[in-house]
């Protein structure tokens, strides 16, 4: 059942206006080429600049550089106290470790929601629904004060061991919903030749529930890489700084002075989700088409 | 299907009047050790890091409290200052409505636009949905917000290009009448994931309920009136809720585009900026946690108001 509806949101649409002129159709495709290209400038003009020598940058609204020139990436990687390496390997250790936390924490508790029998559980799931309408702006400062006490801040744990704890329940969610979808009959003949939950959650949910996991992961990827808010409040050190606040800290220190290093490493932040982006957009479109997912 | 799903809503609902083979089944469901084994790591979440903390922020809104000495109790008097004597609040609330109301409408109909556009059968419409979303998965970066500054600031590139018309634009993000609007045109250039929504949503209506129309003589115009908007409407009100949360609790692009300040003059002071500044500036907890009930309280209060007035609105097919 949810394949049928993934395809069908995937699938062209059904031809339902076959007698269009083709000057009306020459029209639209006109409006959404010129769409497409004003949405993608602003970006295509990052990129370019980045690779234009420093002189030039401000100098022209065109796309094409004159010549390529690397120096700006050379000069923005150094262009703090700490290298941007530094940054990129703190955001990659904590988004690696927030996606493994939210696939297994929150594929544990989707399987008990989904599956299993148990008292009380109509309860936890209308709480767990219930915390994905609070903003987390009112936890914030308890939660704040408790890392404080625990002497983490100014280490990624604040970051990454509530994922662990499934934080995030929009992914339980998401998964409990894949989960009701895979047919009862093959856990059910499982049990009746022995397994135990623990069995049918590795050896048969999980392997059946792969593209719902690898979406929850991507998503866990993107946002956690782009996160500026937690590691603000949670990193103060700049050898624990991740590549957004890294970023922040080169706008305010060089405001006006290294603008092709500050696009350089700007359209470097951007690589990773662009890679997701170009290999897994379809997963992507998907998960949001499915589920109305904020972003 | 159906029935995996029948057998779904029987085991939801409990074991009445069911065969006695799926009674035994249910039994073997039922493990209490089992179920709260899975949910465990939840658990410990959910007390220890949003049920306790949520009752530690209520008690900690009626304190001062600079995170050096222990909380002292004020009673009511944050809530009192922040509704009286707060000029910074009423700012910050006057800019997150405006930001909300300028936003959430230009972005949903833009995303309603292109969608209804896309959803005509246009060839290609994999590559252009594509090129449309992506600006919604960049759009929370601090590169984009960097970007942004870029582009609206006085010899920025919206400027350069206006200059080729011979016009001569004004510091944008510099300007306080202007600076909102930057960030909305952000945000607005983010409509790609509603679009998405949209366009799912459109593809639930049935085709034949259009061709009837047309035989009925009804112009396009008509069967989108009639068609297409009242079967959209579920989909609009989920977007339009969304959305509207998501614009209450905006933060990075307001952050980065006024150097944290929330200026020129507090015309970009989003809610939450400011009660960032006062709990991480300041160091005023008991103050920000005050600030963050009302937040809370605005929030619900308008997703309240949405879900009572939808039934006038929202046309729930069933």
């Amino acid at each position: 059942m949810t394949d049928a509806t993934m395809s069908s949101i995937t699938a062209p649409p059904p031809s339902t206006n076959g007698r269009r002129s083709p000057l009306g159709s020459v029209l639209v495709h006109a409006g959404l080429i010129a769409a497409s290209f004003a949405m993608l400038y602003p970006l295509l003009w990052m990129l370019s600049a980045s690779v234009r020598p420093e002189d030039e940058i401000f100098a022209s609204t065109t796309l094409w550089p004159s010549s390529v020139d690397f120096a700006s990436y050379v000069r923005g990687w150094f262009g703090l106290d700490v290298s941007f390496g530094r940054f990129t390997w703190n955001s990659l250790v904590i988004a690696v470790l927030t996606v493994i936390g939210n696939v297994v924490a929150c594929s544990l508790a989707a399987y008990a929601f989904a599956r299993l029998r148990f008292a009380g559980r109509n309860f936890w799931f209308a709480m767990m629904l219930g915390t994905m309408m609070i903003p987390y702006h009112v936890t914030l400062i308890p939660q704040y004060v408790l890392f404080l006490d625990l002497g983490w801040v100014n280490t990624i744990l604040p970051l990454v061991v509530p994922k662990f704890l499934a934080s995030d329940a929009f992914f339980i969610f998401l998964m409990v919903q894949f989960f009701r979808g895979i047919p009862r009959e093959l856990d059910e003949a499982a049990m009746m030749d022995g397994c135990g939950p623990w069995r049918i959650y590795w050896k048969i949910m999980l392997p059946l529930s792969l593209p719902v996991l690898a979406t929850a992961a991507i998503f866990s990827f993107i946002w956690t890489w782009d996160d500026f808010f937690g590691p603000l409040i949670y990193l103060n050190d700049m050898n624990t700084y991740t590549i957004q606040l890294g970023l922040r800290t080169f706008v305010d220190s060089s405001s006006t002075s290294d603008w092709g290093g500050l696009f350089a490493m700007s359209t470097l932040s951007l690589v990773p989700v662009f890679f997701f982006f170009l290999f897994f957009q379809r997963l992507l479109i998907e998960g949001i088409a499915t589920t109305g997912m904020k972003r | 299907m159906a029935a995996v799903q029948d057998s779904a809503v029987a085991i939801g609902a409990g074991a009445r009047g069911r065969p006695a083979a799926q009674g035994r089944l249910a039994a073997l469901w039922t493990n209490h050790g089992a179920g709260y084994m899975f949910l465990l790591p939840w658990l410990v979440g959910f007390f220890g890091l949003t049920l306790g903390p949520a009752v530690a922020s209520l008690y900690l809104s009626f304190t001062s409290f600079d995170l050096i000495r222990s909380p002292e109790w004020v009673g009511t008097a944050n809530y009192v200052r922040i509704a009286t004597a707060d000029p910074k609040f009423a700012a910050s609330l006057k800019v997150t409505f405006l930001y909300v109301v300028l936003s959430v409408p230009f972005k949903l109909a833009f995303a309603l636009f292109v969608a209804i556009l896309l959803d005509r059968g246009v060839k290609g419409l994999t590559v252009y949905r594509a090129i449309f979303y992506l600006p919604s998965l960049l759009g929370g970066s601090v590169a984009i917000a960097v970007l942004w500054r870029q582009l609206f600031a006085g010899d920025g590139l919206i400027n350069s290009l206006l200059a080729q018309f011979g016009i001569e634009g004004p510091s944008w993000i510099s300007h306080p009448d202007y600076s909102i609007w930057t960030l909305v045109v952000l945000s607005v250039w983010q409509f790609g994931s509603p679009m998405i929504i949209f366009l799912a949503g459109l593809r639930q209506i049935p085709t034949d309920m259009y061709e009837a129309a047309s035989l009925d003589g009804a112009s396009k115009f008509r069967q989108f009136y009639k068609i297409t908007l009242p079967l959209l409407t579920p989909v609009i009100f989920f977007n339009a809720v969304v959305q509207t949360i998501e614009a209450f609790k905006a933060f990075t692009p307001a952050f980065i585009i006024s150097g944290g300040t929330g200026g020129p003059i507090n015309s970009t002071l989003f809610y939450t900026l400011y009660l960032y500044q006062e709990a991480f500036g300041n160091f005023r907890m008991g103050y920000a946690s005050a600030l963050a009930w009302i937040l809370v309280l605005i929030i619900g209060l308008f997703t309240a108001f949405s879900f009572l007035t939808s039934r006038y609105w929202v046309h729930y097919d069933d």
